[in-house]
């Protein structure tokens, strides 16, 4: 995996709750035995009418969001199955950097992203950021004001920035900081091959295996 | 005297398999059961061979084919592309050391049926595959839960995973279930109560006296749809219902003797102390539940069969957009009630419910009567021991004779990867576990049910309450 520390890029806003990985990479691809060439299939049945044109209702055909690399999204993205092709197919369509909100429901926390999507985007180097709804919906509110917007997203310093350039009302930056596992965080920073590190604890590996194996009476 | 702090089954389990702390405090959890099918393990088998890499306990891995597996003639795949996963599974099997299930063994099936079956799943183990529906081997005691390619080639290469630690949840359900209330409407309701991402973030542990009654091909059927809530894991606490499973049938892997005593002996530790603390805690009462029907595209999208389809902006936990999309996709309407519902295809098949005990109580909805004229009916055995145990006991004459389709081991319409699919507008009264747009074809409308559900679906074209039908 790359290192990640910032990345800036045009912000695309898909706002639909629940986004499985169904929907995001489609079965019908999932029988390759490559890690490529998944990106030109992501959203397949919503970027696709039944003819197999593309469906310009899609959000994401549309010409404002093209050249996209930061995708916001609803609530539980990633939901469904471990299919590690959907993290690929986001990646190589383009996108760095997935942010959704955590909602509160009375007293219910509903999480931005999927526990098994986070981990994959984590292996992967695509940055999963989860906001509060309030953001997201201010964020969501200025892109959709501001056609083209662009954001550095700044992972050492925890902070999302928007930069309104000429031809925009508004002019100057906005911040949003968002939170992140220090351990997520280190592992972004420093592209970590998470096998050779664990390979690094090989004896200690060895030493449980000894006791553990007695114990479990194997 | 030293306090002994009380702990949670989950609890006991992860102590005993953390090999180490890591310095930003996540662990390596050490796994004891690694299941591989064809589908998510290509990529790590190739990352191994790129980097030079083995894998590391063999004898702890196992692989079988499921989800591309023709239903009809399975040794005969026609897709070149589903048939070139397959044949890289076999290869990398053969060049790795891994003991394959392939499509030519007597054992072949989903592979969240075979691990059990095969006696591979044993309470208090680690059990992971690049699967979500991994949580369905928790029903024996065992933290099982699903994990990635990257992860995949993780475990083939170093037996552990980086883990942090979950919190824990514990779904009681009291009561005693009414007639045709099955496991099935159990794990529904839940999703149903506390949304498809309600237990993120947490083991979920099932306790309660209307769990302690189900079978074990039931409770696999409660911890599978763990991940429906969210949760990567479900567990429930071994106990003689277990312990008899696994001494019993044709297990190679199962202890014997007196193996087999001295873990029924370790196996009985593996309970929740009495005030260890969950982070969560919900009693449902299942005494007053009726069977639950999907409507939506997402199973907290559910129903009571005597229920109708619900208004936008009058479903709590999601927005009146959401449910309008959902309900646009299903073609439905408020106010319809769900008993009004024609349909065109029945699935009574996948790792949530393909085991011997679902083709038995759908096999006892179809005896004696006929699937509807205009109706497909698909009974898709979940392994290949699953399908001859249904012959010898006749089930497959009885769907047949009704005339249902009776078909080999795997995943089948569950996910259509296979030539299983829906039609586009096709309605679908499923077994499986998901009912995501296109999950079982482009443009197909899938209502999760149980089996017995399923099956009176198929007789009447249109579904039934299941509690007054018969
Ligand atoms: S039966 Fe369905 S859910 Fe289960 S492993 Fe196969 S595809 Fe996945």
């Amino acid at each position: 995996m790359k290192a990640f520390t910032e990345h800036t890029g045009k912000i695309a806003v898909l706002n639909r709750a629940n986004i499985d990985t169904d929907q995001i990479i489609a079965k019908d691809f999932l029988k390759s035995i490559k890690k490529t060439g998944f990106g030109e299939h992501l959203f397949h049945d919503w970027r696709t009418k039944d003819d197999g044109r593309l469906n310009p209702d899609f959000e994401l055909n549309q010409p404002r969001f093209k050249g996209a690399s930061i995708l916001i999204a609803g609530n539980n993205f990633g939901c469904g199955s471990s299919r590690e092709h959907a993290v690929w197919a986001v990646l190589q369509a383009g996108f760095h950097v997935v942010i959704a909100p955590k909602k509160k429901i009375n007293n219910d926390v509903i999480p931005g992203f999927a526990d098994i999507f986070r981990n994959n985007s984590t292996k992967n180097g695509l940055l999963t950021l989860e906001l509060k709804e309030e953001q997201v919906n201010e964020l969501i509110h200025l892109v959709e004001a501001h056609e083209g917007l662009k954001a550095t997203v700044d992972l050492p310093a925890q902070k999302i920035i928007l930069q309104f350039t000429n031809g925009y009302q508004a002019e100057g930056e906005r911040e949003f900081s968002f939170e992140i596992d220090p351990g997520v965080k280190q592992h972004f920073l420093e592209g970590l091959d998470e096998i050779g590190r664990t390979l690094k604890y090989d004896k200690k590996i060895a030493q449980f295996e000894k006791t553990h194996s007695a114990q479990m009476n194997k | 005297m030293i306090q002994i702090m009380p702990k949670t089954l989950f609890d006991k389990i992860w102590e005993n398999h953390v090999v180490t702390v890591l310095p930003d405090n996540s662990v390596l959890l050490y796994i004891d059961r690694h299941l591989v099918h064809e589908v998510t393990s290509p990529q790590a088998f190739e990352g191994l061979r790129l980097s030079g890499r083995k894998v590391r306990r063999t004898e702890l891995t196992y692989a079988t084919m499921d989800h591309n597996v023709p239903t009809v003639d399975k040794q005969n795949i026609t897709d070149p592309i589903a048939k070139a996963q397959v044949e890289a599974l076999e290869k990398n099997c053969a060049q790795f050391g891994v003991t394959l299930y392939g499509l030519d063994s007597d054992k072949q099936g989903i592979v969240h049926v075979i691990g059990p079956e095969l006696g591979l799943t044993l309470p208090g183990t680690t059990v992971v595959c690049g699967d979500s529906h991994t949580s369905t081997h928790g029903a024996f005691g065992a933290l099982a839960f699903g994990i990635g390619t990257s992860e995949v080639e993780h475990v083939l290469a170093t037996q552990c995973l980086v883990q942090t630690k979950p919190k824990t949840f514990r779904v009681n359900f009291e009561g005693k279930c009414a007639n045709g209330v099955t496991a099935k409407d159990l794990i529904l309701k839940l999703i149903g109560v506390i949304g498809t991402a309600g237990a993120t973030g947490y083991v979920l542990e099932y306790t309660g006296a209307a769990i302690g009654r189900l079978s074990m091909e039931a409770r696999m059927t409660v911890c599978n749809m763990s991940i429906e809530a969210g949760a990567r894991a479900g567990l429930i606490a071994p106990d003689e219902t277990t312990f008899n499973y696994i001494s019993t049938g044709n297990r190679p892997y199962a202890p014997k003797g007196k193996k087999l005593e001295e873990s029924i002996a370790f196996w009985k530790t593996l309970r929740t102390n009495n005030g260890a603390k969950y982070d969560r805690e919900i009693t449902i009462d299942v005494s007053k539940m009726a069977p639950q029907v999907t409507w939506g595209t997402s199973p907290g999208m559910v129903t009571d069969v005597s229920g109708v389809v619900p208004k936008p902006g009058e479903v709590s936990g999601l927005t009146a957009t959401d449910v309008e999309k959902a309900l646009q996709y299903m073609g439905l309407t408020p106010g319809q009630k769900i008993t009004d519902l024609k349909v065109d295809v029945v699935f009574i098949g996948s790792c949530t419910n393909s085991r011997i005990e679902d083709l038995r109580s759908a096999a006892a909805v179809f005896k004696g009567r006929k699937v509807k004229q205009g109706v497909t009916a698909l009974i898709v055995p979940g392994s290949e021991p699953v399908a001859r145990q249904a012959e010898r006991e006749g089930l497959d004459k009885i769907f047949k004779g009704a005339g249902a389709q009776w078909r080999q081991a795997g995943c089948s319409m569950c996910l259509a990867m296979n030539p299983d699919k829906l039609k586009p507008k096709e309605r679908c009264a499923s077994t499986s576990n998901r009912n995501f747009e296109g999950r079982q074809g482009k443009g197909g409308r899938t209502h999760l049910v149980s089996p017995e559900m399923a099956a009176a679906a198929a007789i009447e074209g249109h579904f039934v309450d299941i509690r007054t039908w018969r």
